[in-house]
């Protein structure tokens, strides 16, 4: 009876834990850059304390001006700043402000910012309230760069979802693992087996694309042939990917990680802008695939078939394009390019298992927003629920980012439910 | 391999309290789904707003217990309004994909920093459970047959959650007969049949979603009862795909078979999971297998036996082929 009592907690134990979803990237901790005028200040002593004032950790800032301490978990911390240890002719710009109330959320590094100027010019906070951040341009600046880099990843993932459902009509809620899967795939290439990343991730685009055909010659092109229907090819994606899910869990694990290369890249400053500089060539890539795959739906022969088979594959089939062989190539693309946007994920955030799930709910959002099957509006419309994403953060707290994208896609869906370049007849 | 523990904890979960709160969750989608053909993939936040309404009034507010389950109604009334003027226009897959993203919305609120100080962030909430244990009639001891018992409060929240599915059974079973019941199966059939014979779709569709929600969110209450404490997480996405899994193996659009699904459901998850266990523990398995992924191989045969069952069997273990809202538009 006692033993059956301790399985039966213990497997609850493993449920609760199963279904709880991990944070986003693990490990919260508070981190800075002390500089005087642009130069780093170090050998500067800042000490971190829980709210009730028990000591947490503390850190000395080094060459680069730089101090990171981990916190044990989300909440509120007082950071102290050492004001004994300050180099000589520097001083805190607000006496005042020498500790900071700040609050960490949960999986985020949060960055704690305090003002120096040369000793004699220091004010007081009540002269000037935004001490902490620089100037608000400049946060828009930061953050409209970091939405187009969100944008852009979710326009991948868009792109290959709403040509699928536009030649289909599949609403593919497995779409989501096929990011994980080419993040998955780099990431054995790169920390298992050591390869570099960027010949691991050509490896996984490809390996990704002969996913997605693998997907729809065996799996899909099956199911449509014995004609299953649009609803129950909807819920079986959905089994589909708590399947892939779980088998990435299993093989995975729970934690996330980073990949091996281009890790802790010390940023750059770009006019207003300051970020790593992989951010910037990945950018350039996912930017160049998205004009690359516009340009060739616009121009080439199987391009103008896809665009024909997603407006009415019926008229499309009686022209005399090979419908099944258009779908099976945007299937291949699809793939490919979302292992493309699965990697550059697993660059900017961590490489874990629930990734292409907790994405997909943001291209649906830039698909819905942009008009579901249309592959232009599934550009624009991810790019704007990426800037929305990032720039909201303005406004509401970090975690709360994707409730408001969120809440703009059931928005849509009440005033404009085609989308911006969707047509009224899609929806009906 | 210890296979007494196995069959005590396996015939234990065909009624405990898991089975329960996903047969009143099912119950809920097969109104929905089964009957009247919405694809409501935000189950799992009918459950959590109702939990948290009563959770959030009695832990944080101090206000009497029956004042929070009003609460929970009410707020999961006003939710199923909110998701379905929007979207009961729409075509079916709409509804899907603004019903999963309501569901993660409020799951990211429920566990926010921001509102740590109401929700109780990724903690959550307890001790609300105390007026509800109160009025436990049965006197401290086990109850059951041989080994498989439980005790005094885990009983009554079982007798409480099993009166309610019948009380639920019952008046799906009666509905369903009746005119509305009628005009809702044809609505899954053929919309535009129904609106041609003066019926208001719309109407019939939000009651169908207000109905499902309600009924689903008796099984938030006895989550969070039953536990006596919720957590945010409980309420993820994957709560509604289970419980669709349990619908669909069932067969939808029958009484009984989202209670027989969610059983058979447990059942063999439970199995599945102890035998795996127990199998790793005796070292019967490839050492691929360990203590800490076996939990995941349970969750990757839901995945499969859903797509099993949609390719080779929709109707389910009770269903009937030509009542699934399958071929909904």
């Amino acid at each position: 009876m006692r033993r059956a009592v301790i399985a039966f907690t213990a497997f609850l134990g493993g449920l609760v834990f199963l279904l709880s979803s991990p944070a986003w990237a693990d490990g919260e901790a508070l981190k800075g850059t002390l500089q005087n005028q642009g130069q780093p200040v170090n050998g500067v002593k800042i000490s971190v304390a829980a709210e009730d004032g028990k000591p947490v950790g503390d850190a000395t800032t080094g060459a680069d001006g730089k101090w990171e301490v981990p916190v044990p978990k989300a909440g509120r911390y007082k950071v102290t700043l050492d004001q004994s240890t300050l180099p000589s002719g520097i001083a805190l710009k607000f006496q005042d402000r020498a500790t900071l109330d700040v609050q960490v959320y949960e999986g985020s590094e949060r960055n704690v910012l305090f003002a120096l100027v040369p000793a004699g010019q220091e004010g007081a906070a009540a002269a000037q309230s935004s001490s902490d951040s620089p100037s608000i341009w400049g946060r828009v600046a930061q953050l409209t760069f970091e939405g187009f880099n969100l944008g852009l990843i979710i326009a991948l993932a868009a792109m290959g979802l709403s040509l699928v459902f536009g030649t289909t009509g599949l609403t593919n809620f497995a779409h989501g693992e096929l990011l994980t899967f080419g993040a998955m795939c780099a990431y054995f290439f790169n920390v298992v087996l050591g390869i570099p990343l960027i010949l691991a991730a050509v490896i996984s685009v490809v390996i990704g694309g002969a996913f997605g055909y693998t997907q729809d010659r065996f799996f899909w092109g099956r199911l449509r042939r014995r004609g299953s229907s649009l609803v129950a090819m909807m819920i079986i994606s959905i089994g589909l990917a708590l399947f892939l899910r779980y088998i990435f869990l299993f093989f995975f694990g729970g934690e996330g990680a980073p990949f091996a290369d281009y890790n802790a890249q010390p940023g750059v400053q770009v006019g207003p802008i300051s970020a790593a500089p992989k951010n910037f060539i990945a950018m350039g890539i996912e930017l160049a695939v998205l004009v690359l795959v516009g340009v060739a739906l616009l121009k080439t022969r199987v391009g103008k078939a896809a665009r024909a088979v997603a407006d009415n594959p019926a008229l499309a089939a009686s022209s005399g394009i090979n419908v099944d062989g258009v779908i099976r190539i945007i299937w291949t693309v699809g793939g490919a390019i979302a292992a493309l946007a699965g990697i550059m994920l697993g660059l900017s955030q961590n490489v874990g298992y629930q990734m292409g799930f907790q994405i997909l709910l943001l291209v649906f959002a830039g698909v819905t927003l942009g008009g579901l099957g249309t592959a232009f509006g599934a550009l624009v419309g991810s790019i704007v629920v990426g800037l929305f994403i990032q720039l909201s953060t303005l406004v509401v707290p970090t975690e709360l980012k994707t409730v408001g994208a969120l809440l703009v896609l059931i928005l849509v869906m009440l005033f404009r439910p085609q989308g911006i370049l969707g047509r009224r007849e899609r929806i009906g | 391999m210890d296979w007494n523990t196995i069959f005590i904890t396996t015939v234990k979960a065909s009624i405990g309290l898991e089975t329960v709160v996903y047969a009143l969750a099912a119950i809920g989608i097969n109104i929905q789904f089964g009957y009247a053909g919405l694809l409501n993939f935000g189950q799992a936040a009918f459950l959590g707003v109702a939990a948290y309404g009563m959770a959030v009034t009695v832990a944080t507010f101090h206000l009497p217990f029956w004042l929070g389950i009003a609460i929970g109604l009410v707020a999961t009334v006003v939710l199923a309004f909110l998701l379905g003027i929007p979207t009961l226009r729409l075509r079916a897959d709409y509804l899907a994909i603004v019903t999963i993203a309501a569901a993660e919305i409020v799951r990211l609120i429920f566990r926010s920093v921001q509102f740590s100080s109401v929700f109780g962030g990724s903690d959550g909430r307890q001790n609300f459970s105390g007026d509800f244990f109160a009025m436990n009639p049965y006197p401290p001891g086990t109850y059951g047959i041989g080994p498989i018992s439980f005790n005094e409060r885990v009983t009554w929240v079982l007798t409480v959650g099993w009166v309610l599915i019948a009380i639920a059974c019952g008046l799906v079973y009666l509905l369903m007969k009746s005119p509305w019941g009628r005009v809702l199966k044809a609505i899954r059939e053929d919309e535009d049949a129904v609106r041609s014979l003066g019926k208001n779709v719309f109407s019939y569709k939000m009651q169908a979603l207000i109905l499902g929600g309600v009924i689903g969110c008796l099984g938030g209450f006895l989550f969070a009862l039953g536990q006596a404490s919720v957590q945010p997480d409980l309420f993820s996405t994957e709560f509604t795909f289970y419980a669709y899994t349990i619908v669909i193996l069932g067969g939808a659009a029958r009484v009984f078979s989202p209670v027989v699904g969610a059983a058979i459901f447990w059942v063999l998850l439970v199995l599945v999971g102890n035998t795996l266990s127990e199998a790793v523990g005796a070292g019967l398995l490839p050492s691929l297998f360990t203590v800490n992924n076996i939990g995941a191989v349970r969750f990757m045969l839901v995945g499969l036996g859903l797509m099993l069952l949609l390719i080779f069997r929709p109707q389910g273990i009770f269903g009937d082929k030509r009542e699934i809202a399958l071929d909904a538009r």
